[in-house]
């Protein structure tokens, strides 16, 4: 398997302080390789998104990094840690590292300023020596990679359809060509023919210009269709996480299963689409033992007593994969 | 360019409106301005001045409704607002043009220091939240509930006195003549000091508050979370993308505002006996001077209509979303 681009240990993310505090992120473990797409799913409240802001530092208050870790590897020189760069540091490795598009298309762009107005200023901000004229020139380049025609520069965004927006923002991303990626539900508001038409082209241009992408959606589909790897979340922590289409064919935890019985697929044969039953824990409030053991239909002993381990399973691939159920004992944990 | 067209109209028929208004609402009031003349000469008008002077405020009675309204429409055309009472033969216009000045300097300048002030605090305060700025809300949320004229007058009874740096009232001292030298203006200026300061105390924290709370409401928008990840410097985002949209509601207050420095501050005026519009519409309402009365009236509306108009244009120019296209 290729270099780790970003590692994320051990991290913990509380909104809130003292007795009061929901954990949000639970001493979650990933890693993201150079030129991989890892699909980040799970239902809304399951921590994704926090994990996301979390791992970037843009957490809104009361949202608090209790713990852990986040090692991005540059191309060249030493790994080093995001939590704990200074001020000055962080902005530069925003957006010139890793760069994120988020959920809300609409609302991603000032819309008192002009289109190229928001994505010159990235290039002011990060490469203070470009002209005028080159970063103009820059900008108009992103636009045309996005599908964009480069006499919309001096649009407002509400003259821009959402899909036209969103491909703004995934143009605004690449301008400084970032190692990393975070897209946080980039498609949920956008019709299905426009979601397929963006992924797609997001897919094309990493081909070309080699970034990772972190992909945080609740539609377990679309992953397993359009990442290498994914990783399953539920109540906080990262229950499962295997390559896409090993999830897809046999996941290992019930809630995957669950996920995944919750879309018809294209092809195949019938099958009932069953769903979850329950609804997702209370993260103030989380059942003891396995969160997810209340709506698991194959609960047994051990589930409400202790937290399964996030491990290898013992089955044929194991090395590739992970998970932490009691249904699947594990070798060794993970990170 | 159309909308602002449409606009324009829009402020022209309510002029007129207003205008018209102007017209009727004396006409409608019980008495007439002759009837107060005559008694304030105690009967020594000649029955033929009598009738010059209903013909001079243009009620003459052989004239219809309509061709009064006509009259009134040519002169206010010409600039003339008719002749005062109190300072009987003094035109309106002339009343009105010596006092204007005084009010537009006094309130204009301390509205648009308060506006800027305020607003400036505002900004710091809505970003940096829990900073000092912040603590200075509570303070001037109390100041911004004290009534200002009352605060006039606690300010003129505990400042003001024989020896005190701060006259009491007035606009200059008595000995000097109005003149741009180097007498007068340190004296106006002297004078105007109390009066600013009650009007500004009591208006600034209105920005400050509406500024802040827009900040904060516009610091939760997305595209302040983007402006963040893209790694921008603090101030940047603060100024050019939190600031920029949370000013645009603020900036049509200041348009209005900009209306109400003629007739809104009209108790600070009387408290401090300060000859600008508002003491002379306290003179005219006390010796029932209708032409003085209608002409200040007819000022404030239309201040108010061209202030109306700038706040259209100011959004035209800083809302992109308010342009139409073609």
């Amino acid at each position: 398997m290729s270099k780790p681009v970003l590692e994320i240990r051990n991290l913990n993310v509380e909104y809130g302080l003292g007795d009061q505090a929901v954990r949000a992120v639970r001493d979650v473990n990933l890693t993201l390789h150079r030129g991989e797409v890892l699909g980040l799913a799970g239902e809304s409240g399951s921590g994704k998104s926090t994990l996301a802001y979390g791992m970037t530092r843009l957490l809104p208050p009361p949202g608090v990094i209790t713990g852990g870790q986040v090692l991005y590897h540059p191309e060249q020189g030493e790994a080093y840690d995001v939590l704990g760069l200074s001020d000055r540091d962080l902005r530069a490795f925003r957006w010139a590292e890793t760069a994120i598009v988020f959920q809300g298309a609409m609302n991603s762009l000032n819309p008192v300023h002009k289109i190229s107005t928001q994505l010159t200023d990235v290039l002011r901000a990060h490469r203070p020596e470009m002209s005028e004229a080159a970063c103009n020139d820059r900008a108009r380049e992103m636009l045309k990679l996005v599908g964009i025609a480069a006499d919309r520069m001096d649009a407002y965004p509400h003259q821009l359809s959402g899909g036209m927006r969103q491909r703004v923002m995934i143009g605004m991303a690449l301008i400084l060509q970032p190692q990393v990626v975070i897209m946080d539900e980039p498609t949920t508001a956008l019709d299905v023919v426009m979601q397929r038409q963006i992924l797609s082209q997001l897919i094309e241009l990493r081909e070309r210009l080699g970034f990772s992408v972190v992909f945080i959606t609740h539609d377990l589909s679309l992953l397993v269709e359009f990442s290498n790897r994914i990783a399953i979340m539920y109540g906080g922590r990262i229950v499962e996480e295997a390559p896409a289409a090993a999830i897809y064919r046999d996941s290992l935890h019930p809630y995957s299963k669950g996920l995944l019985g919750s879309f018809p697929a294209l092809r195949g044969p019938r099958r009932e689409l069953t769903g979850i039953p329950g609804s997702p824990p209370d993260l103030k409030g989380m059942p003891s033992g396995c969160s997810f053991h209340p709506r698991c239909p194959k609960a047994f002993d051990p589930c409400s007593g202790n937290i399964p381990v996030l491990g290898r399973p013992d089955t044929p691939d194991g090395p590739t994969r992970s998970v932490a159920c009691w249904l699947h004992p594990t070798e060794q944990p993970v990170g | 360019m159309k909308y602002l067209l449409q606009r324009i109209a829009f402020y022209l028929f309510t002029a007129w409106a207003a205008i018209t208004l102007n017209f009727f609402i004396p006409r409608m009031v019980p008495g007439d301005p002759v009837q107060a003349l005559i008694t304030k000469y105690q009967g020594q008008l000649s029955s033929q001045a009598i009738d010059s002077l209903y013909v001079l405020f243009g009620l003459d009675k052989d004239k219809s409704v309509w061709e009064e309204y006509v009259d009134y429409w040519s002169q206010l055309l010409h600039g003339d607002l008719g002749l005062s009472f109190t300072f009987f033969p003094t035109p309106v216009s002339e009343i009105i043009s010596t006092s204007l000045p005084w009010t537009l300097l006094l309130v204009g300048i301390t509205t648009i220091i308060s506006f800027f002030l305020g607003t400036g605090l505002g900004v710091l305060a809505g970003w940096r939240r829990g900073s000092w700025a912040d603590g200075l809300l509570p303070v001037t949320t109390f100041l911004s509930s004290v009534p200002y004229f009352w605060l006039g007058i606690i300010a003129i009874y505990l400042l003001t006195g024989p020896d005190s740096f701060f006259p009491s009232s007035g606009g200059f001292d008595n000995g000097l003549v109005p003149a741009w030298d180097q007498y007068f203006i340190p004296n106006a200026l002297k004078h105007s000091l109390l009066p600013a300061l009650t009007i500004l105390i009591s208006s600034v924290s209105g920005w400050i508050l509406s500024m802040r709370n827009m900040m904060v409401t516009v610091a939760s928008e997305d595209y302040i979370t983007v402006a963040h990840a893209k790694g921008l410097s603090d101030r940047r985002v603060a100024m050019s993308y939190a600031a920029r949209n949370a000013l645009l509601p603020n900036v049509s207050g200041f348009a209005l505002s900009l209306g109400f420095i003629v007739g809104g501050t009209l108790l600070v005026e009387i408290v401090f006996s300060y000859p600008g519009i508002g003491f002379q519409l306290f003179q005219a309402l006390g010796a029932q001077d209708y032409p003085l009365m209608q002409g200040v009236f007819l000022i404030i509306t239309i201040s108010v209509l061209v202030a109306n108009l700038i706040a259209d244009v100011a959004y035209l120019l800083l809302d992109p979303r308010t342009r139409k296209e073609g």
